[in-house]
Protein backbone atom coordinates (compact mmCIF):
# COMPACT_ATOMS: atom_id res chain seq x y z
CA UNK A 1 0.00 0.00 0.00
CA UNK A 2 1.43 3.08 -1.15
CA UNK A 3 1.58 6.29 -3.92
CA UNK A 4 -1.51 7.18 -4.67
CA UNK A 5 -3.46 5.02 -2.42
CA UNK A 6 -1.34 6.06 0.66
CA UNK A 7 -1.42 9.87 -0.14
CA UNK A 8 -5.01 10.40 -0.81
CA UNK A 9 -6.06 8.19 2.79
CA UNK A 10 -3.39 10.31 4.53
CA UNK A 11 -5.03 13.57 3.06
CA UNK A 12 -8.09 12.99 3.91
CA UNK A 13 -7.48 11.91 7.58
CA UNK A 14 -6.01 15.38 7.33
CA UNK A 15 -9.11 17.09 6.52
CA UNK A 16 -11.06 14.88 8.71
CA UNK A 17 -9.03 16.01 11.67
CA UNK A 18 -9.62 19.64 10.64
CA UNK A 19 -13.25 18.57 10.24
CA UNK A 20 -13.60 17.51 13.45
CA UNK A 21 -11.64 20.08 15.47
CA UNK A 22 -13.89 22.93 13.92
CA UNK A 23 -16.18 21.71 16.35
CA UNK A 24 -14.27 22.21 19.23
CA UNK A 25 -10.99 21.76 20.49
CA UNK A 26 -9.90 17.63 21.29
CA UNK A 27 -7.22 15.39 22.12
CA UNK A 28 -6.12 12.35 20.60
CA UNK A 29 -8.06 9.73 21.55
CA UNK A 30 -10.94 11.98 21.48
CA UNK A 31 -10.79 12.63 18.16
CA UNK A 32 -9.95 8.65 17.19
CA UNK A 33 -13.27 7.77 19.17
CA UNK A 34 -15.11 10.84 16.90
CA UNK A 35 -13.55 9.65 13.30
CA UNK A 36 -15.18 5.95 14.06
CA UNK A 37 -18.21 7.45 15.05
CA UNK A 38 -18.51 10.11 11.94
CA UNK A 39 -17.79 6.90 9.96
CA UNK A 40 -19.57 4.25 10.89
CA UNK A 41 -15.69 2.68 11.49
CA UNK A 42 -15.39 1.88 7.54
CA UNK A 43 -12.22 3.36 8.28
CA UNK A 44 -10.58 2.44 11.36
CA UNK A 45 -7.76 4.42 12.43
CA UNK A 46 -5.10 4.18 14.99
CA UNK A 47 -4.27 6.45 17.77
CA UNK A 48 -0.58 6.77 16.07
CA UNK A 49 -1.64 7.32 12.70
CA UNK A 50 -3.66 10.51 14.41
CA UNK A 51 -1.20 11.91 16.63
CA UNK A 52 1.51 11.57 13.80
CA UNK A 53 -1.14 13.52 11.62
CA UNK A 54 -1.86 16.11 14.52
CA UNK A 55 1.85 16.62 14.40
CA UNK A 56 1.98 17.08 10.73
CA UNK A 57 -1.30 19.60 11.06
CA UNK A 58 0.68 21.73 13.61
CA UNK A 59 4.03 21.65 11.83
CA UNK A 60 1.80 23.33 8.64
CA UNK A 61 0.16 25.92 10.87
CA UNK A 62 -3.59 24.58 10.44
CA UNK A 63 -3.45 23.49 14.08
CA UNK A 64 -2.01 24.36 17.66
CA UNK A 65 -1.81 23.09 20.77
CA UNK A 66 -4.65 24.17 23.28
CA UNK A 67 -3.77 24.75 26.79
CA UNK A 68 -1.40 22.56 28.97
CA UNK A 69 -1.99 18.60 28.83
CA UNK A 70 -4.25 17.43 30.91
CA UNK A 71 -4.16 15.54 33.87
CA UNK A 72 -3.58 12.32 32.19
CA UNK A 73 -0.73 14.07 30.14
CA UNK A 74 -2.76 14.35 26.72
CA UNK A 75 -2.92 17.59 24.80
CA UNK A 76 -5.93 18.76 23.31
CA UNK A 77 -5.74 20.80 20.04
CA UNK A 78 -7.28 23.50 18.47
CA UNK A 79 -8.39 24.73 14.37
CA UNK A 80 -6.36 28.06 13.32
CA UNK A 81 -7.15 30.16 11.17
CA UNK A 82 -5.32 28.90 7.92
CA UNK A 83 -6.68 25.41 8.96
CA UNK A 84 -10.44 26.64 8.50
CA UNK A 85 -9.16 27.91 5.18
CA UNK A 86 -8.45 24.46 4.27
CA UNK A 87 -11.03 22.99 5.16
CA UNK A 88 -13.47 25.32 3.39
CA UNK A 89 -11.41 24.49 -0.01
CA UNK A 90 -11.98 20.67 1.01
CA UNK A 91 -15.36 20.68 0.94
CA UNK A 92 -15.91 22.90 -2.04
CA UNK A 93 -13.53 20.99 -4.09
CA UNK A 94 -14.77 17.51 -5.70
CA UNK A 95 -12.59 14.38 -5.24
CA UNK A 96 -10.82 13.40 -8.29
CA UNK A 97 -11.57 10.69 -9.65
CA UNK A 98 -8.38 9.58 -11.19
CA UNK A 99 -6.27 10.33 -8.03
CA UNK A 100 -8.55 8.89 -5.31
CA UNK A 101 -10.66 5.86 -4.41
CA UNK A 102 -14.00 6.20 -3.96
CA UNK A 103 -14.03 6.18 0.21
CA UNK A 104 -13.02 9.82 0.49
CA UNK A 105 -16.62 10.52 -1.12
CA UNK A 106 -18.26 9.08 1.51
CA UNK A 107 -15.84 9.39 4.60
CA UNK A 108 -16.19 13.50 3.07
CA UNK A 109 -19.91 13.13 3.18
CA UNK A 110 -20.39 11.79 6.23
CA UNK A 111 -18.31 14.41 7.68
CA UNK A 112 -20.28 17.40 5.51
CA UNK A 113 -23.18 16.41 7.50
CA UNK A 114 -21.88 16.09 11.07
CA UNK A 115 -19.56 19.57 10.88
CA UNK A 116 -21.72 22.41 11.18
CA UNK A 117 -22.36 24.95 8.71
CA UNK A 118 -21.31 22.83 6.05
CA UNK A 119 -23.81 23.28 2.84
CA UNK A 120 -23.66 19.75 2.61
CA UNK A 121 -26.05 20.00 -0.97
CA UNK A 122 -23.49 21.99 -2.30
CA UNK A 123 -20.78 19.49 -1.58
CA UNK A 124 -23.08 16.81 -3.22
CA UNK A 125 -23.44 19.32 -6.38
CA UNK A 126 -20.09 20.06 -6.50
CA UNK A 127 -19.24 16.36 -6.08
CA UNK A 128 -22.06 15.22 -8.81
CA UNK A 129 -21.55 18.13 -11.53
CA UNK A 130 -17.42 16.68 -11.64
CA UNK A 131 -18.74 13.27 -11.55
CA UNK A 132 -20.99 14.31 -14.53
CA UNK A 133 -18.33 15.67 -16.14
CA UNK A 134 -16.34 12.83 -16.00
CA UNK A 135 -19.18 10.76 -17.48
CA UNK A 136 -19.80 13.11 -20.42
CA UNK A 137 -15.90 12.86 -20.67
CA UNK A 138 -16.27 8.76 -20.99
CA UNK A 139 -19.41 8.60 -23.07
CA UNK A 140 -17.80 10.94 -26.08
CA UNK A 141 -14.93 8.37 -26.11
CA UNK A 142 -17.34 6.11 -26.41
CA UNK A 143 -18.88 7.37 -29.56
CA UNK A 144 -15.70 7.01 -31.05
CA UNK A 145 -15.56 3.08 -30.40
CA UNK A 146 -16.46 0.93 -32.77
CA UNK A 147 -17.99 -2.01 -31.34
CA UNK A 148 -17.03 -4.88 -33.43
CA UNK A 149 -13.70 -4.21 -33.47
CA UNK A 150 -13.12 -2.93 -29.73
CA UNK A 151 -14.97 -4.22 -28.05
CA UNK A 152 -12.61 -4.87 -24.92
CA UNK A 153 -11.81 -1.35 -25.01
CA UNK A 154 -15.79 -0.12 -25.36
CA UNK A 155 -16.28 -3.21 -22.20
CA UNK A 156 -14.23 -1.41 -20.08
CA UNK A 157 -15.46 2.19 -20.83
CA UNK A 158 -18.73 0.70 -19.85
CA UNK A 159 -17.18 -0.14 -16.17
CA UNK A 160 -15.97 3.30 -15.87
CA UNK A 161 -19.23 4.66 -17.01
CA UNK A 162 -21.49 2.77 -14.68
CA UNK A 163 -19.56 3.58 -12.37
CA UNK A 164 -19.84 7.09 -12.24
CA UNK A 165 -23.38 6.54 -12.65
CA UNK A 166 -23.87 4.52 -9.70
CA UNK A 167 -22.13 7.64 -7.52
CA UNK A 168 -24.50 10.19 -9.45
CA UNK A 169 -27.45 8.19 -8.16
CA UNK A 170 -25.81 7.86 -4.71
CA UNK A 171 -25.54 11.30 -4.80
CA UNK A 172 -28.92 11.79 -5.41
CA UNK A 173 -29.87 9.69 -2.57
CA UNK A 174 -27.70 11.54 -0.31
CA UNK A 175 -29.22 14.99 -1.53
CA UNK A 176 -32.83 13.36 -0.74
CA UNK A 177 -31.88 12.41 2.68
CA UNK A 178 -30.04 15.48 3.36
CA UNK A 179 -33.15 17.74 2.23
CA UNK A 180 -35.37 15.48 3.94
CA UNK A 181 -33.41 15.35 7.38
CA UNK A 182 -32.89 19.17 7.16
CA UNK A 183 -36.80 19.71 6.63
CA UNK A 184 -37.58 17.64 9.68
CA UNK A 185 -35.15 19.90 11.87
CA UNK A 186 -36.67 22.64 10.75
CA UNK A 187 -40.20 21.45 11.85
CA UNK A 188 -38.73 20.09 14.90
CA UNK A 189 -37.28 23.91 15.77
CA UNK A 190 -40.20 25.14 14.69
CA UNK A 191 -42.13 23.56 17.78
CA UNK A 192 -39.02 24.75 19.74
CA UNK A 193 -36.01 27.30 18.84
CA UNK A 194 -32.91 26.67 18.98
CA UNK A 195 -29.80 29.12 18.64
CA UNK A 196 -28.38 28.19 15.79
CA UNK A 197 -24.47 26.91 15.22
CA UNK A 198 -21.74 29.62 13.67
CA UNK A 199 -21.25 29.00 10.10
CA UNK A 200 -18.59 28.02 8.52
CA UNK A 201 -19.53 28.52 4.77
CA UNK A 202 -17.63 26.45 1.91
CA UNK A 203 -17.73 29.92 -0.29
CA UNK A 204 -19.54 30.31 -3.63
CA UNK A 205 -20.37 27.80 -6.04
CA UNK A 206 -17.19 26.29 -7.60
CA UNK A 207 -18.00 26.50 -11.59
CA UNK A 208 -14.94 24.92 -13.81
CA UNK B 1 -22.68 34.39 -32.39
CA UNK B 2 -25.43 31.78 -33.62
CA UNK B 3 -28.77 32.24 -32.69
CA UNK B 4 -30.34 30.26 -30.08
CA UNK B 5 -33.02 27.79 -31.63
CA UNK B 6 -34.98 27.92 -28.20
CA UNK B 7 -33.75 30.72 -25.26
CA UNK B 8 -35.83 30.54 -22.02
CA UNK B 9 -35.20 34.11 -20.09
CA UNK B 10 -36.20 34.64 -16.51
CA UNK B 11 -39.10 31.47 -17.40
CA UNK B 12 -41.33 31.07 -13.84
CA UNK B 13 -44.53 28.69 -14.01
CA UNK B 14 -46.79 28.81 -11.12
CA UNK B 15 -49.73 26.74 -10.87
CA UNK B 16 -52.59 27.53 -8.09
CA UNK B 17 -53.32 30.72 -6.43
CA UNK B 18 -53.24 32.94 -3.55
CA UNK B 19 -51.69 30.26 -0.21
CA UNK B 20 -51.84 27.42 -2.35
CA UNK B 21 -49.43 29.13 -4.97
CA UNK B 22 -46.52 26.29 -6.48
CA UNK B 23 -43.99 27.63 -8.79
CA UNK B 24 -42.98 24.81 -10.88
CA UNK B 25 -40.05 26.64 -12.32
CA UNK B 26 -38.37 29.94 -10.86
CA UNK B 27 -36.04 32.25 -12.95
CA UNK B 28 -34.79 29.63 -15.28
CA UNK B 29 -32.79 30.65 -18.04
CA UNK B 30 -32.05 28.29 -20.77
CA UNK B 31 -30.82 29.05 -24.21
CA UNK B 32 -30.00 25.83 -26.61
CA UNK B 33 -27.75 26.68 -29.96
CA UNK B 34 -28.07 24.90 -33.04
CA UNK B 35 -26.11 21.79 -33.23
CA UNK B 36 -26.13 21.26 -29.53
CA UNK B 37 -27.98 18.97 -26.98
CA UNK B 38 -28.32 19.55 -23.80
CA UNK B 39 -29.84 17.77 -20.71
CA UNK B 40 -32.29 18.49 -17.96
CA UNK B 41 -31.54 16.12 -15.25
CA UNK B 42 -33.73 16.37 -12.07
CA UNK B 43 -35.73 14.50 -9.53
CA UNK B 44 -39.48 14.07 -10.18
CA UNK B 45 -41.41 17.22 -8.98
CA UNK B 46 -37.85 19.50 -10.12
CA UNK B 47 -39.78 21.43 -13.08
CA UNK B 48 -38.33 18.99 -15.88
CA UNK B 49 -41.90 17.90 -17.16
CA UNK B 50 -43.19 21.68 -17.16
CA UNK B 51 -39.76 22.90 -18.86
CA UNK B 52 -40.15 20.85 -21.40
CA UNK B 53 -43.76 21.88 -22.09
CA UNK B 54 -43.11 25.66 -22.05
CA UNK B 55 -39.99 25.16 -24.78
CA UNK B 56 -43.21 23.34 -26.88
CA UNK B 57 -45.35 26.16 -26.75
CA UNK B 58 -47.98 23.23 -24.57
CA UNK B 59 -47.62 26.10 -21.80
CA UNK B 60 -47.28 29.32 -21.03
CA UNK B 61 -44.64 30.95 -18.42
CA UNK B 62 -46.69 33.65 -15.15
CA UNK B 63 -43.45 35.55 -16.48
CA UNK B 64 -40.27 35.80 -18.28
CA UNK B 65 -39.96 34.22 -22.14
CA UNK B 66 -39.79 31.51 -24.37
CA UNK B 67 -38.23 32.03 -28.05
CA UNK B 68 -38.98 29.78 -30.50
CA UNK B 69 -36.33 30.12 -33.45
CA UNK B 70 -36.34 34.29 -33.11
CA UNK B 71 -40.17 34.17 -32.06
CA UNK B 72 -41.31 35.19 -28.69
CA UNK B 73 -44.19 32.62 -28.00
CA UNK B 74 -45.86 35.47 -25.73
CA UNK B 75 -47.08 37.77 -28.40
CA UNK B 76 -48.43 35.49 -31.07
CA UNK B 77 -51.88 34.19 -31.09
CA UNK B 78 -53.42 30.06 -29.98
CA UNK B 79 -52.87 29.86 -33.90
CA UNK B 80 -49.59 31.25 -34.40
CA UNK B 81 -48.41 29.29 -31.64
CA UNK B 82 -49.73 25.91 -33.09
CA UNK B 83 -48.08 26.76 -36.63
CA UNK B 84 -44.75 27.05 -34.87
CA UNK B 85 -45.27 24.17 -32.63
CA UNK B 86 -46.02 22.35 -36.07
CA UNK B 87 -43.11 24.00 -38.20
CA UNK B 88 -40.39 24.07 -35.57
CA UNK B 89 -40.69 21.74 -32.98
CA UNK B 90 -40.83 17.89 -32.52
CA UNK B 91 -41.27 15.50 -29.42
CA UNK B 92 -40.20 12.32 -28.85
CA UNK B 93 -42.23 11.15 -25.65
CA UNK B 94 -41.43 7.73 -23.98
CA UNK B 95 -43.72 5.50 -25.64
CA UNK B 96 -46.73 5.61 -27.62
CA UNK B 97 -44.70 8.23 -30.30
CA UNK B 98 -46.36 6.99 -33.22
CA UNK B 99 -50.04 6.40 -34.93
CA UNK B 100 -50.45 2.32 -34.97
CA UNK B 101 -52.84 2.61 -38.18
CA UNK B 102 -49.72 4.43 -40.42
CA UNK B 103 -46.41 3.16 -41.56
CA UNK B 104 -43.54 4.72 -40.65
CA UNK B 105 -43.24 7.13 -43.69
CA UNK B 106 -46.51 8.27 -43.47
CA UNK B 107 -46.14 8.67 -39.78
CA UNK B 108 -43.04 10.94 -40.34
CA UNK B 109 -44.82 12.61 -43.50
CA UNK B 110 -48.09 13.66 -41.08
CA UNK B 111 -46.66 16.68 -39.51
CA UNK B 112 -45.81 17.84 -43.07
CA UNK B 113 -49.21 16.91 -44.77
CA UNK B 114 -51.19 18.74 -41.80
CA UNK B 115 -49.02 22.12 -42.65
CA UNK B 116 -49.88 21.82 -45.98
CA UNK B 117 -47.28 20.17 -47.83
CA UNK B 118 -48.16 17.66 -50.76
CA UNK B 119 -48.41 14.06 -50.07
CA UNK B 120 -46.19 13.29 -52.65
CA UNK B 121 -43.30 15.55 -51.76
CA UNK B 122 -44.09 15.02 -47.44
CA UNK B 123 -43.37 11.56 -48.51
CA UNK B 124 -39.77 12.42 -49.53
CA UNK B 125 -39.33 14.64 -47.13
CA UNK B 126 -39.74 11.55 -44.59
CA UNK B 127 -38.18 8.97 -47.24
CA UNK B 128 -35.20 11.11 -45.97
CA UNK B 129 -35.44 11.60 -42.73
CA UNK B 130 -35.94 7.66 -41.84
CA UNK B 131 -32.20 7.61 -44.00
CA UNK B 132 -31.02 9.52 -41.63
CA UNK B 133 -31.88 7.66 -38.71
CA UNK B 134 -30.95 4.61 -40.20
CA UNK B 135 -34.32 3.00 -40.59
CA UNK B 136 -34.90 3.76 -44.33
CA UNK B 137 -35.29 -0.04 -45.36
CA UNK B 138 -38.24 0.01 -42.74
CA UNK B 139 -40.60 2.80 -44.55
CA UNK B 140 -43.42 0.45 -45.34
CA UNK B 141 -43.70 -0.88 -41.94
CA UNK B 142 -46.75 -0.23 -38.86
CA UNK B 143 -45.18 0.84 -35.47
CA UNK B 144 -46.22 -2.67 -34.31
CA UNK B 145 -43.78 -4.40 -37.02
CA UNK B 146 -40.94 -2.74 -35.45
CA UNK B 147 -38.79 -3.04 -31.99
CA UNK B 148 -38.67 0.04 -29.57
CA UNK B 149 -35.35 0.93 -30.42
CA UNK B 150 -36.96 1.42 -34.38
CA UNK B 151 -40.00 3.03 -33.16
CA UNK B 152 -38.13 5.67 -31.23
CA UNK B 153 -35.93 6.13 -34.16
CA UNK B 154 -38.83 6.88 -36.51
CA UNK B 155 -40.27 9.70 -33.76
CA UNK B 156 -36.88 11.25 -33.84
CA UNK B 157 -37.16 10.89 -38.21
CA UNK B 158 -40.59 12.32 -37.26
CA UNK B 159 -39.88 15.42 -34.75
CA UNK B 160 -36.72 16.49 -37.14
CA UNK B 161 -39.07 16.59 -40.57
CA UNK B 162 -38.50 19.01 -43.40
CA UNK B 163 -37.53 22.14 -41.71
CA UNK B 164 -38.17 21.25 -38.13
CA UNK B 165 -34.97 21.75 -35.57
CA UNK B 166 -36.11 21.97 -32.56
CA UNK B 167 -35.98 18.57 -30.72
CA UNK B 168 -37.73 17.61 -27.23
CA UNK B 169 -36.92 14.84 -25.89
CA UNK B 170 -38.49 13.73 -22.62
CA UNK B 171 -36.92 9.79 -21.59
CA UNK B 172 -36.97 9.07 -24.69
CA UNK B 173 -35.06 5.76 -23.76
CA UNK B 174 -37.57 5.07 -20.61
CA UNK B 175 -38.82 1.87 -22.02
CA UNK B 176 -35.81 0.16 -23.86
CA UNK B 177 -33.22 -1.76 -22.56
CA UNK B 178 -29.53 0.01 -21.86
CA UNK B 179 -27.96 -1.24 -25.07
CA UNK B 180 -31.10 -0.60 -27.71
CA UNK B 181 -31.49 2.90 -25.26
CA UNK B 182 -27.86 3.76 -26.29
CA UNK B 183 -28.39 3.18 -29.87
CA UNK B 184 -31.21 5.79 -29.80
CA UNK B 185 -29.24 7.99 -27.42
CA UNK B 186 -26.21 7.63 -30.65
CA UNK B 187 -28.66 8.78 -33.14
CA UNK B 188 -30.04 11.82 -31.06
CA UNK B 189 -26.92 12.89 -30.74
CA UNK B 190 -25.85 12.63 -34.34
CA UNK B 191 -28.81 14.14 -35.43
CA UNK B 192 -27.74 17.56 -32.98
CA UNK B 193 -24.28 17.28 -34.41
CA UNK B 194 -26.16 17.73 -38.12
CA UNK B 195 -27.68 20.67 -36.87
CA UNK B 196 -30.28 20.38 -34.73
CA UNK B 197 -30.91 21.93 -31.27
CA UNK B 198 -31.91 19.10 -28.73
CA UNK B 199 -33.38 19.41 -25.04
CA UNK B 200 -33.40 15.83 -23.86
CA UNK B 201 -35.15 15.38 -20.27
CA UNK B 202 -33.64 12.25 -18.37
CA UNK B 203 -33.19 11.09 -14.51
CA UNK B 204 -30.47 9.00 -15.78
CA UNK B 205 -27.18 10.39 -15.34
CA UNK B 206 -26.31 7.70 -17.94
CA UNK B 207 -28.59 9.21 -20.64
CA UNK B 208 -27.57 12.83 -19.61
CA UNK B 209 -23.93 12.27 -20.59
CA UNK B 210 -24.33 11.82 -24.26
CA UNK B 211 -25.30 15.99 -24.02
CA UNK B 212 -22.93 18.34 -24.43
CA UNK B 213 -24.39 20.25 -21.40
CA UNK B 214 -26.04 18.76 -18.36
CA UNK B 215 -28.46 21.32 -16.46
CA UNK B 216 -29.27 20.38 -13.17
CA UNK B 217 -32.98 21.11 -12.15
CA UNK B 218 -33.70 21.21 -8.50
CA UNK B 219 -37.07 22.69 -7.28
CA UNK B 220 -37.67 24.66 -10.60
CA UNK B 221 -34.44 25.91 -10.28
CA UNK B 222 -31.49 25.75 -12.10
CA UNK B 223 -28.63 25.04 -9.75
CA UNK B 224 -25.43 23.39 -12.20
CA UNK B 225 -24.71 22.59 -14.95
CA UNK B 226 -21.70 20.91 -16.90
CA UNK B 227 -20.01 20.16 -19.73
CA UNK B 228 -17.92 22.67 -22.01
CA UNK B 229 -20.16 25.48 -22.61
CA UNK B 230 -21.39 25.99 -18.72
CA UNK B 231 -18.68 28.68 -18.82
CA UNK B 232 -20.16 30.73 -22.03
CA UNK B 233 -23.80 30.87 -21.34
CA UNK B 234 -23.91 31.11 -17.10
CA UNK B 235 -26.98 30.07 -16.08
CA UNK B 236 -27.49 31.99 -12.34
CA UNK B 237 -25.38 33.54 -9.55
CA UNK B 238 -23.92 31.21 -7.34
CA UNK B 239 -25.10 29.24 -4.81
CA UNK B 240 -28.35 27.46 -5.79
CA UNK B 241 -29.67 25.30 -2.82
CA UNK B 242 -29.30 25.40 0.16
Amino acid sequence: MHTAYAYSVSMSIRHGLLALLERGPSHGYQLRAEFDAATGATWPLNVGQVYSTLDRLERDGLVVQDGEPDADGRIAYRITDVGQAELRGWFASPVSAKSAPRDELAIKLALAVTTPGVDVLRVVQTQRTATMTGLQELTRLKTRVHDDVELAWSLVLDSLVFRAEAEIRWLDHCEARVARAAAERRSAAAERPAPAAPPLTTGKAGRR
Amino acid sequence: MTEAVLRLSGVTREHGQGDVVVQALRGVDLAVLPGELVAVMGPSGSGKSTLLHLAGGLDRPTSGSVVVEGRDLATLTAAQVAAVRRRSVGYVFQDLNLLPSLTAVENVALPLELDGVRGGMARRAAREALDEVGVGALAGRFPDEMSGGQQQRVAIARALVGPRRLLLADEPTGALDSTTGEEVLRVLRARCEAGAAGVLVTHEARHAAWADRVVFLRDGVVVDQSGPAAAAESLLPAGGVG
